[in-house]
């Protein structure tokens, strides 16, 4: 068995992960602060992946980074290389497509974040820089992972827009979800199903990581006050 | 050490437009809640913009709508102690006293600062701790510390004793005196409980409705308070319309009766008001000054005391005016009833005559 697909999937939605998560956070922080009419209408336009057919951000994809699209055709103009059907095509696909559930789920817990605590540390005099990523982030933290780790799933299991992208070629941008569909049209029953053995263990440990955050999260970190404690 | 604001701000149909001064004391804003004491707060630590006036603190402008003047948080370098503390839950008591420290003093001493602070405010021992793990007091205590690491130019409570236990709030409220009381700038006191603010505070200014009043001394706002806004806030439970008859005269409207005052009344009196506890009963045939016969309508008993509500012989007793209530220390004998009549007396010193609003 030629191992590749795996190793392929793994590196594209690691990587998509990578971008998705830093995008997701920076969008859901800004956006946040943004007026309510301009945030509904970003808001919509970056929840879209979510909600349309992978086929539809496939065609879009292709219309702007194939080698006739605008994007494409520049590059392989200025610096000699293709945007589609290689390995890291897939990438462009799976963080469009994974965008949102990022982005939903870290501002979901950017928004249940005590805003007096953003508010007594810069009263206190210390920086909006240093409020972000040592007082923010840390108490978002259980939220901002159980998204990364939605994202890394659905980057994993994205088939319409990757297959459009980066098509299927083995052994250089065979991922497991275009994998199996290949050999089931081969008709190779037996290694099909090794795949989606493979497939199902990986969501099930994805599935195990969500939770465990999701249930951490639920416990607001140090937020209970102890009344009844002694005084000293 | 001063503070002078003046500032305005409209949310919809509510206007905030509060005005008063202070310097080295311990200033209450006084007011129910909703009447926009913690927007003020917010106004002066920068986390609301105020939409006119100015904020001077320590003569430094702190903003300005005219000079086009908006300080951020950061350098205002204004203390606010929030209603929950606002402890960084993921920082220990010593993480969260240490990044306020070094952000004011550098690296010098870092730990020595640090020891003194723990020991001033009775953290020692408690450095390793979580604020999830702490009782609501030493959160407080905390919040306190940290508020003082950062060297600010005031300092400004909002509701600091309402998140705790009644029982715990006695405790509590004696530390923080004594914290106060060895902090020697001005503080702002935001609060709605007037027993609390008698104690802890000198100077009040009453917040009626997002408008501010005069600032006051403490014994004057509870022995004259000069409007019928400060009087409810004060806790005068007892209240008339009245129609001035003379200077020292005047007949009480809801109550049907003319009543003598030690106090001169001003012209713009709309109403007067009378502590609970000022009223005495009397015995029918007794010769005094605003003698008052009236019907008993409830007795109430207190653990102590015993509360009686009465509405006077000629008057309306649906008119929510009309009823007096009066407090006594309980009586052994002869438990009064419900439609008993009953002499009341009024002292005319006890009399508080009431504008309607501050001019």
């Amino acid at each position: 068995m030629d191992w590749f697909p795996l190793y392929n999937s793994l590196r594209v939605a690691s990587i998509s992960t990578f971008f998705t998560f830093f995008l997701g956070i920076f969008a859901a922080h800004y956006i946040a602060k943004t007026p309510r009419i301009i945030k509904g209408v970003l808001d919509g336009i970056l929840t879209l992946p979510l909600v349309l057919p992978p086929t539809v951000i496939g065609f879009f994809l292709l219309k702007t980074i194939g080698p006739l699209g605008p994007v494409g055709s520049g590059v392989l103009e200025v610096f000699g290389f293709k945007l589609t059907m290689t390995w890291y095509s897939a990438i462009f696909a799976t963080t469009i497509i994974s965008f949102p559930l990022m982005y939903r789920t870290a501002r979901g817990a950017f928004e249940s974040f005590d805003s007096t605590l953003l508010y007594s540390g810069q009263t206190l005099g210390l920086s909006n820089t240093f409020l972000f990523w040592r007082v923010i982030m840390p108490n978002c933290k259980q939220g901002i992972l159980a998204g990364a780790v939605l994202s890394f799933a659905r980057a994993l299991g994205e088939f319409g827009a990757t297959t459009m992208v980066a098509g299927y070629i083995p052994g250089r941008t065979a991922i497991i979800s275009t994998t199996v569909y290949q050999l089931w049209r081969e008709g190779n029953d037996a290694l099909a199903y090794k795949w989606v053995f493979v497939n199902l263990v990986i969501s099930f440990i994805v599935l195990a990581a969500v939770n465990m955050f999701e249930n951490r999260y639920k416990q607001p970190v140090g937020a209970a006050k102890n009344h009844f404690d002694h005084e000293d | 050490m001063s503070v002078y604001v003046k500032i305005k701000k409209s949310f919809g149909n509510f206007v905030l437009d509060t005005e008063f001064e202070a310097e080295n004391v311990i200033l209450a804003l006084l007011g129910a809640s909703g009447s926009g004491k913690s927007m003020t707060l917010k106004c002066i630590a920068g986390i609301v913009r105020p939409d006119k006036g100015r904020i001077v603190v320590d003569g430094v402008t702190l903003f300005d709508s005219e000079k086009k003047i908006n300080l951020s948080p950061q350098e205002r370098h204004v203390g606010l102690l929030f209603q929950n503390y606002a402890l960084f839950p993921n920082m220990t008591v010593e993480q969260n006293l240490y990044t306020v420290l070094k952000k004011r003093s550098g690296a010098k001493n870092l730990q020595d600062q640090l020891n003194l602070l723990l020991e001033s405010f009775y953290l020692t021992g408690l450095e390793k701790h979580y604020p999830g793990q702490l009782s609501g007091g030493q959160q407080q205590r905390v919040a306190l510390a940290r508020i003082m690491a950062s060297d600010p130019r005031i300092i400004m409570l909002d509701e600091p004793l309402s998140a705790l236990d009644s029982y715990l709030r006695w405790q509590v409220e004696k530390e923080l005196t004594d914290i106060l009381g060895k902090y020697k700038g001005t503080t702002l006191y935001v609060s709605h409980n007037r027993d609390e603010v008698y104690r802890i505070c000198q100077k009040v200014c009453v917040i009626n409705d997002g408008r501010s009043e005069k600032v006051s001394s403490i014994v004057e706002f509870f022995n004259a308070p000069p409007t019928l806004a400060s009087a409810l806030l004060s806790g005068c439970k007892n209240y008339s319309k009245i129609e001035k008859l003379s200077n020292d005269r005047v007949y009480a409207v809801d109550w049907k009766t003319d009543l003598k005052c030690s106090a001169h009344i001003p012209d713009d009196a709309g109403y007067i008001g009378v502590r609970a506890h000022r009223i005495l009963p009397i015995g029918s045939k007794d010769e005094c000054l605003n003698k008052i016969s009236c019907r008993v309508l409830e007795v109430r008993h207190d653990l102590f005391s015993v509360i009686v509500t009465v509405v006077p012989a000629d008057a309306d007793p649906r008119k929510e005016f009309s009823q007096i209530r009066m407090e006594m220390p309980s009586l052994e004998d002869d438990p009064l009833r419900p439609g008993d009549s009953m002499t009341i007396n009024i002292p005319p010193e006890m009399i508080m005559p009431l504008r309607k609003r501050m001019s």
